[in-house]
């Protein structure tokens, strides 16, 4: 993860379009300019990044799903929980289902686990949209970096 | 019809916080009711969820900035309803 880059995803273990679902690996780095606010002597990765993690998750299944014809852009968050407390070196398991593929939208639901257990768990919902000028190289090129489609079940 | 506006007005007086009462047939969703486009796609998920369809948003889009349709086909909540009710008979067909 480069958390002040809002790069947040490092590597998709599993990806299965027919069923739409998703997993994929984050590894929280040791030091970050974010951890010197969130908070000073006590570094804690902050909830909105986690939700960007889980975000970006779905984002990447719903990119594969339709082929990168459409790009997904966060519109909603809901029932966001926060369970345990995340920090430097964590190891971090992201999942991501889609609850529910609209036309020009998709609803997803998303979680991350450490070691298997729980840490945080969101609804979210996507505008999706064709791709504004110049962002779909560097999605597909992002997409490669962290081996989206190698090995997609389907 | 009238049961599938029933079910409509109530998910968009739940969604978009909007009295039940203020809700009608001829209502307009957006000149009307003013709900905005971020509310109208929670409004869109209700309706594929209860309903059990997928509501062609984009296509719908599509036609009105195209000028071919006018928006009060789709957003008269009359109209939606009759939209709604030939997604729900078209899948129906289907299986």
């Amino acid at each position: 993860m480069r958390l002040e880059y809002f790069d947040m995803i490092d590597r998709v273990v599993s990806l299965d379009r027919a069923a739409g679902r998703i997993e994929a690996l984050a590894t929280v780095p040791m030091a970050s300019p974010v951890f010197e606010g969130h908070f000073p002597g006590h570094p804690l990765v902050p909830g909105v990044l986690l939700t960007e993690t889980m975000a970006q998750a779905s984002g990447y299944l719903l990119l594969a799903r339709a082929s990168f014809s459409h790009m997904p852009f966060l519109m909603g968050v809901d029932k966001a929980r926060f369970r345990s407390f995340v920090g430097p070196g964590a190891v971090l398991e992201v999942e991501a289902s889609l609850e529910h593929d609209g036309s020009g939208y998709a609803v997803t639901k998303a979680a991350i686990r450490a070691e298997g257990k729980p840490l945080c768990n969101a609804e979210l919902r996507f505008k999706t949209m064709p791709f504004p000028d110049g962002l779909d190289a560097p999605m597909r090129e992002r997409a490669a970096r962290i081996g989206l489609l190698d090995g997609a079940a389907a | 019809m009238s049961d599938t506006f029933d079910r409509v007005a109530t998910i968009i007086a739940d969604v978009a916080d909007i009295p039940r009462e203020k809700i009608t047939p001829e209502s307009h969703a957006i000149d009307d009711l003013g709900i905005d486009s971020l509310a109208f796609l929670d409004i869109a998920f209700e309706i594929d969820k209860t309903f059990g369809i997928k509501l062609p948003l984009e296509q719908w889009t599509q036609e009105v900035n195209e000028g071919k349709v006018p928006a009060e086909q789709y957003f008269v909540l009359k109209n939606l309803c009759e939209r709604i009710d030939g997604l729900v008979a078209e899948k129906a067909a289907k299986v």
